[in-house]
């Protein structure tokens, strides 16, 4: 067999449901998992007569975000409508952009797990609106219910360019998108209610006998979360390599295909071809005027844009002298980032800060799982007043995770940055400190009360630490001895005994220098 | 007394202040005629009696109580059937499809009149959805001319200018989407004005053609036609279309208006090939009549006028085709009683719901939208919409309005273009125009055929002139004296015509 290359080639188009309080056209509540056709009215339930308005919100959400990819932004855009006939779209057209996108011309710049940094074409940015919800009912015979509380809200499209050369790439691609419309507040971009939806175009090139083929671009449909997205291209990578070499098929002689994804198999699977390729009919939205925001307006959301994930990381390296996988850890979300940040400026101490929110908060969190969750949401509900309820409430609808995004509900920052201090001042030593955190965590209070009540400040009282140097080299003749002898390591041992002895009070500093005195050689 | 509905609104409206008559029993007199009458005319296709009658009260009420009152408190009014109403009449749009839809909602122009103080006394007939020039495509029959019932009222609005023809009611709303007011304004002897594209909110109103579609006034006079444009003119947030901008008082661009040194245009395209000698007569004379109240008259050209039908029945049936594929069977409207799938859910209910000529224009437009036909028919047509509009543009540099006939002949008999659609189309040769260039128009009767067939005026002028249109109507209208002539279905009322008491 001869020598051949396989490049994958993934271009992917991202659906993001946007964070606006009502839907694209109408006055209607964006709101998920209520009672079927709650959220409904004469316009998004396309009933005659009616005409659609536009959300300015959802159009200032969707510049932003194509501002945050560096796009060039559409001086004049307008909607047109897209025609196809299917129950969970009243009107049978959907409203979307077709020719004129709001952005366009941008990238993404994602960061794969080995740290390579790549810039991702934007081909385009839109908004358009969702259609609704279709249940086909268990025994129901052929009949299916309508759910029109979906249908209407906004939607941002982001069409990327070819770029993506492998899985890592494609997950980065995905987890960055999200990571960004995070930080802008565009979306809350929550997988489990399905506010990104994911369609990579993938084929591969094969490069063998000194010529290069591709193979026909398929088109995943309905991928709602990154592992299947991940799941679904490595698939395809492996069902196109079979595919060319049992027929050598060509996207020249095949085109772009449809498949759908099969989380359960794990597999791909061709999709029902219509009988005739889709015709949308695509015409401007005579109902709609065309829009043309002001540069001011545009340029007033530019100044305002946060600064972005990657940049925020770097700043941690460059500034706190994080690792980078710590400024990883705390840069992944907006709210932890937020959070570190403010952790960060009370205690003054930014390095120690991330260990504690890293080492300490988010290892706990992690430790206590969904029971500690449980606990921790209704302990909201109950202290916090309305606008937290909000809170839980997607607390209640993210599971787990939400306490790692929300990590301010289990320990203020405020009170966090105090045991950094308290730590750092060597009011208590890190064992202590440790305590301390679990048990703010646990009651509640701040960390001065449980050192406080627990006893647990730092002496470094000589006299004190004395007593217990004595007791420690009594008990530990041998590594006393081999201390004096110029092994430093057995320090260890009798700095041990010393922190048991004193129940973590002894302020290990102060130990040390005494110890090495004592037992100078 | 005289029979109160001889009276024009403004004329009950200042019965009604000096006591001389109520609000009931000028909406119980609307009523009886209604009753006479539309056996033979079919202008209404649902009526709310009861509730027009305690509507009358509750304002008779208010009026002896001094409490401030609409601009309409009291009158007796009509409004096309493809406007919603929220209060249980059905919206039909004339249509198999919507025979039972109920709107939970009234249309802007609805609320408006209730906000004004009018009493709906029930809904017209129209061609389905507006489409057609006779009102022969109504799914539940047609209208007849109050002039000649053997003819038509043309179309769409031919319940509206029906029933204002007939005296059912003095004022009525209808749509003009090609010239579907003006038309039957002509053919019925009122006085129909369509406004400028955004003058008139489109919310409620049912689309047929997005981009043309405008709600205006029928009314016997000019007058009145002011007196309800003034009521439903003004911008409306729900409607993205609407323009923001202040409307004028169009009453007192009426009352005493005069054309001395108005600029007349008359464009040579209108009076050519196809318009009946006898209109063309009549719609000569009014013009001498303007000019010798003092007006200047000179011939201009629209050139492209040539183009607007081919033009219209592309972005209209285009559109078209868009705005009504919502009626499917699935979420309101009629649902075949028999289906297999879902695909033959929707074919099949709409093969049912529709009438031919909706189905003829559905197919147009899906057609013009096509891939691979888009460019050479929807996008061309968009551009020929353009240079139609910059024609107009044009001869408003030179003149302040342009007149011509409205339709080519006088009512046509039923039946006598049905057979073929192009020739019905051309009806609407001289109105579609004003739709594209999305100027208002203006249809004022100008005389009579010898076959007592009323004529009309149109009159044209530029973007938010309604008060010049309407004031040049008011002098027609005095020149002529055709107001004053009443359909002789009028004469056949058992017992004289229907008073009061």
């Amino acid at each position: 067999m001869s020598d051949r290359t396989v490049q994958t080639v993934v271009g992917m188009e991202v659906h993001v449901q946007l964070k606006t309080r009502t839907k694209l056209f109408c006055s209607c509540e964006t709101r998920f998992g209520d009672v079927p056709n709650s959220h409904v009215c004469p316009v998004c339930l396309g009933m005659p007569g009616v005409l659609p308005v536009m959300n300015r919100e959802a159009y200032r959400l969707a510049v932003m975000t194509a501002l945050a990819l560096g796009c060039r932004l559409a001086e004049r855009t307008k909607w047109d409508r897209k025609h196809y006939y299917y129950p969970d779209l009243p009107k049978n057209f959907q409203i979307s952009q077709y020719d004129m996108p709001l952005g366009e011309h941008g990238h993404l710049e994602i960061e794969t797990p080995d740290g390579d940094r790549k810039k991702i074409r934007i081909l385009r940015v839109h908004l358009e609106e969702d259609a609704g919800k279709l249940t086909h009912a268990e025994g129901g015979g052929n009949a299916s219910e309508v759910d029109l509380n979906r249908t209407g809200t906004p939607l941002m499209e982001i069409v990327s360019q070819p770029d993506l050369r492998s899985v890592d790439e494609v997950r980065a691609y995905c987890t960055g998108l999200r990571q960004l419309v995070t930080y802008l507040g565009v979306s809350e971009a929550n997988m489990q209610m399905g506010h990104m939806r994911f369609e990579p175009n993938i084929n591969l090139r094969i490069t063998e006998d000194g010529g290069t083929a591709a193979t026909p671009i398929v088109e995943l449909k309905n991928l709602n979360s990154f592992r299947a997205v991940e799941r679904a291209v490595a698939f395809e990578e492996r069902r196109q390599l079979d595919e060319w070499d049992e027929g050598r098929l060509t996207l020249e002689q095949a085109g772009k295909v449809t498949r759908g994804w099969n989380d359960d198999t794990g597999e791909t699977f061709v999709q029902r071809q219509k009988e005739e390729a889709h015709d949308y009919r695509y015409f401007p939205e005579p109902d709609l005027v065309v829009v043309e925001p002001e540069v001011e307006w545009i340029e007033g959301i530019r100044a305002e844009l946060p600064e972005l994930p990657l940049a925020k990381k770097d700043r941690f390296v460059r500034d706190f002298g994080l690792s980078d996988y710590d400024a990883g850890v705390l840069t992944a979300h907006i709210e932890m980032a937020r959070y570190y940040e403010r952790v960060a400026e009370l205690s003054d101490a930014p390095k120690a800060a991330a260990n504690w929110v890293t080492q300490g908060l988010l290892r706990e969190i992690n430790a206590r799982g969904e029971t500690f969750y449980r606990e921790a949401v209704a302990i909201t509900k109950r202290e916090y007043d309305k606008a937290e309820d909000a809170i839980a409430d997607v607390a209640e609808v993210m599971g787990p995770q939400f306490m790692q995004l929300a990590p301010h509900l289990v320990v203020s920052a405020e009170k966090l940055a105090e045991l950094v201090s308290a730590v750092e001042a060597g009011t208590v030593n890190k064992q202590a400190g440790d305590k301390v955190l679990k048990g703010m965590i646990e009651t509640g209070r701040p960390a001065a009360e449980i050192i406080e009540a627990e006893g647990l400040a730092q002496t470094s009282d000589t006299a004190e630490l004395e007593k217990w140097i004595e007791e420690a080299i009594a008990a530990n003749p041998g590594p006393a001895a081999d201390v004096r002898a110029g092994k430093k390591k057995a320090l260890g041992r009798i700095m041990g005994h010393i922190m048991k002895a004193s129940r973590g009070k002894a302020n290990p500093r102060v130990v040390t220098e005494l110890l090495e005195k004592k037992l100078a050689p | 007394m005289a029979d109160l509905l001889d009276l024009t609104a403004i004329e009950m409206l200042a019965a009604l202040e000096r006591g001389e008559t109520t609000s009931r029993d000028l909406v119980a007199a609307s009523l009886q005629r209604i009753d006479a009458l539309d056996g033979r005319v079919r202008a209404f296709l649902s009526l709310r009696p009861e509730k027009a009658l305690a509507e009358a009260q509750a304002a008779d009420a208010r009026r002896a109580a001094g409490e401030p009152l609409g601009p309409l408190a009291g009158i007796p009014v009509a409004v096309k059937d493809n406007m919603c109403t929220a209060d249980g009449l059905p919206t039909t749009c004339a249509s198999r499809i919507l025979a039972d839809f109920r709107a939970p909602y009234d249309a802007a122009v609805v609320s408006a009149l209730r906000g004004a103080g009018a009493v709906i006394v029930g809904k017209t007939n129209l061609d389905e959805f507006a489409m057609g020039s006779s009102t022969e495509n109504s799914g539940f029959g047609p209208t007849r001319n109050p002039w000649d019932l053997d003819r038509v009222p043309g179309g769409s609005s031919g319940g509206s200018a029906a029933a204002v023809a007939a005296r059912m009611v003095p004022v009525a709303l209808g749509s003009d989407t090609g010239g579907s007011i003006r038309l039957p304004a002509s053919l019925c002897g009122v006085v129909g004005l369509k406004p400028t594209y955004g003058r008139v909110s489109r919310y409620g109103l049912v689309a047929y053609a997005s981009s043309l579609d405008q709600i205006g006034p029928f009314a016997r006079t000019a007058e009145d036609a002011a007196l309800m444009l003034q009521v439903v003119a003004g911008h409306d947030p729900r409607d993205a279309t609407s323009v923001d901008r202040g409307v004028p008082d169009y009453l007192a661009a009426v009352c005493g208006a005069d054309v001395k040194g108005l600029r007349i245009g008359v464009p040579k395209e209108f009076f050519g090939e196809g318009l009946d000698a006898e209109v063309e007569r009549l719609v000569r004379a009014a013009v001498s009549a303007c000019q010798d109240a003092g007006a200047t008259v000179r011939e201009v050209s629209l050139p492209h006028t040539a183009y607007a039908i081919e033009t219209y029945y592309l972005v209209a049936t285009a559109e078209a085709s868009s705005n009504l594929a919502r009626y499917d069977g699935v979420h309101y409207g009629h649902r075949s009683a028999e289906h297999g799938d879902m695909i033959d859910m929707y074919c099949r209910s709409r093969a049912e719901g529709f009438g031919d000529e909706v189905k003829r224009r559905i197919m147009l437009g899906t057609f013009a939208l096509s891939s691979g036909y888009y460019d050479a028919y929807y996008l061309k047509a968009l551009k020929v919409r353009r240079l139609i509009k910059q024609d107009f543009d044009a001869v408003f540099a030179q003149v302040d309005c342009v007149v011509g006939p409205t339709s080519p002949t006088a009512a046509f008999r039923f039946g006598e273009k049905t057979a073929d659609p192009l020739s019905m189309y051309l009806s609407d040769i001289y109105t579609i125009s004003a739709n594209l260039a999305t100027i208002p128009g203006l249809s004022v009767p100008c005389g009579f055929t010898v076959a007592g067939l009323p004529v009309g005026l149109q009159v044209m002028s530029d973007i938010f002139t309604e008060g010049r249109l309407l004031g040049i109507a008011a002098v027609v209208g005095q020149a002529t004296g055709a107001r004053h002539r009443q359909p002789p279905l009028l004469d056949t009322l058992a017992g004289g015509k229907g008073v009061a008491r």
